[in-house]
């Protein structure tokens, strides 16, 4: 059942019609391999992971919990270098943390001793001031936390919280957005509205976003492309690719299609 | 409070006002009572305390001891913060560094006191060279492992945005770990104030320390002597408030559990 690579072909979706897969590609990860020796046991975390994402889409990593989805991410990101392999991202190989990738964390990812404007002009000091004060007005106004500018992150709910991660990543205009769990932490309703926003914000932007989640309807709701990856060592089960327009009939019958057959191909009866 | 009973206006001063003055009736009453010769009673003490603002002692020994404390205190805060901050962020050289400073940690400053008194002589300087030890140690342990504490969820994100060490460090790791700075700086100022009477006691002729064993030793005057250690306790208690509004500040009231 485990098919061991799938290279996922760029220009999927919508998004890539008529264009030169070759302009378009942006990330690639070759023959990704992360491993390390516990207690002297060699610990297999991703195996030949091949992964190809075009400028502009939305992929989902889709696994189960503690798989290595998100030392992928962290690798992708430059946070952690691979035993195998590598990522290039525009053609240059990653060798470490970037500002044009910015990797949005839970919610906890925001610095609690700066206010809800001071944390958007956390990567901005570069800039000159009057243009600052602009994009602090936009991505505070994009992520609907007008009149909190001054707050505290402390007296801000989980959903506003992670808004904000997402407005102090946006605002250094970043290429690629890494979101890793980003609503794992919220409420089943406040999760739903932020993925409302997600889209609405990357129909604005037009990010690149590689987004990881244990949460199949999640990943069928947001994404260009779900890539299924198996338990430890990780590797890339399948790509599927979500042929569906924004916004998204949860209801209608290619949705839940398409949602069953990677409930099929995890290997869970779809009933409770 | 762990009630949840919203306390009425004023509540907040009337129980801990009635108990200082159930306090002071008990020692009024023991006095009157044993009917001791030496040892004064409070009306003695508000006495001793006026007899002290006349003679123009009070404002200035207090003005003395505090002098002393800020001394000692701000150099010690200008070097242990830095100090403690590199340690928490090179591994390395708290390695190195940190048996040597858990040697010298737990030596009373007291013990310091004739050292000091070989370096400096007897005067200011030998008693703003104790207080600077007695919160140079707490400060830098504190700054130390507060750096240690940053979750690495927040240095990531500074890397993330491009900051070099350097800005990393002011910009990330300093504010993050400042709650908990703050905490070590309120210690060592409580220490600091600890210190400065021992060492206003041998090592000088001034200040609240002095005033205690003067007292004592130019004809027993304890009402002097218990007058000196209440203006100790309430200049400790108005250094510790003025702290515990630092930590109300926004910028770091985060790092500190209130019940709101």
């Amino acid at each position: 059942m485990e098919r061991t690579t799938a290279i996922a072909h760029v220009g999927s979706g919508h998004f890539a019609h008529g264009i030169n897969s070759e302009l378009t590609r942006q990330l690639q990860a070759e023959g990704i391999g992360m491993s390390f020796t516990r207690d002297g046991n060699l610990i297999r975390v991703l195996e030949n992971i091949n992964l190809e994402v075009a400028k502009g889409e939305f992929v989902c990593l889709l696994g189960p919990s503690g798989c290595g989805k998100s030392t992928l991410l962290n690798i992708v990101a430059g946070f952690i270098a691979p035993t195998q392999g590598h990522v290039r991202i525009g053609g240059e190989a990653v060798r470490g943390p970037d500002p044009r990738r910015i990797f949005v964390f839970q919610e906890r990812g925001v610095f609690p001793w700066l206010t809800v404007e001071g944390n958007i002009a956390f990567g901005l000091s570069e800039i000159p001031k009057s243009e600052r004060i602009q994009r602090i007005a936009h991505y505070v106004r994009l992520v609907g936390l007008v009149g909190f500018e001054t707050t505290y992150p402390q007296e801000l709910s989980g959903g506003m919280k992670q808004r904000l991660e997402v407005a102090r990543a946006l605002a250094v205009n970043p290429d690629m957005l890494f979101l890793d769990e980003p609503f794992g932490a919220l409420d089943s309703i406040t999760r739903l509205i932020m993925r409302g926003e997600l889209l609405r914000i990357w129909e604005a932007e037009r990010k690149t976003i590689i987004f990881v989640t244990h949460d199949i309807e999640e990943a069928v709701q947001l994404a260009d492309r779900v890539v299924v990856m198996s338990a430890r060592p990780a590797r890339i089960q399948s790509v599927v690719e979500i042929n569906i327009d924004h916004p998204r009939d949860i209801s209608s019958r290619a949705y839940l299609e398409l949602r069953d057959g990677i409930f099929e191909q995890i290997g869970l009866a779809h009933k409770v | 409070m762990n009630s949840s009973r919203q306390p009425m206006k004023g509540e907040q001063y009337f129980w801990p006002l009635l108990a200082a003055l159930l306090f002071l009736a008990v020692w009024h009453l023991s006095v009157k009572w044993s009917g001791t010769k030496v040892f004064p009673s409070p009306f003695d003490v508000e006495r001793g305390m006026a007899e002290l603002v006349h003679r123009g002692l009070l404002v200035r020994y207090v003005a003395d001891s505090l002098g002393r404390v800020a001394g000692g205190y701000s150099v010690a805060v200008l070097l242990g913060v830095p100090v403690g901050l590199l340690l928490g962020w090179y591994p390395a050289a708290a390695f190195v560094v940190n048996p040597t400073i858990q040697i010298l940690r737990p030596i009373s400053p007291i013990a310091w006191i004739p050292v000091s008194i070989v370096w400096f002589g007897v005067g200011n300087l030998a008693a703003i060279y104790l207080i600077f030890l007695a919160s140079f140690f707490p400060i830098v342990v504190a700054s130390m492992n507060a750096v240690r504490n940053v979750p690495s969820m927040y240095r990531r994100a500074g890397r993330n945005f491009g900051l070099s060490p350097a800005m990393l460090i002011a910009k990330v790791v300093f504010p993050a770990s400042l709650p908990q700075i703050i905490v070590g700086l309120r210690i060592a100022l409580g220490i600091a104030w600890l210190v400065v009477v021992a060492a206003e006691m041998i090592a000088i002729d001034s200040g609240l320390g002095y005033l205690v064993i003067d007292s004592r030793n130019s004809g027993k005057r304890y009402d002097l002597v218990v007058a000196a250690m209440i203006l100790i306790g309430l200049t400790g208690l108005a250094l510790d408030t003025m702290f515990r509004r630092i930590e109300k500040l926004k910028s770091v009231r985060w790092g500190f559990r209130y019940e709101s």
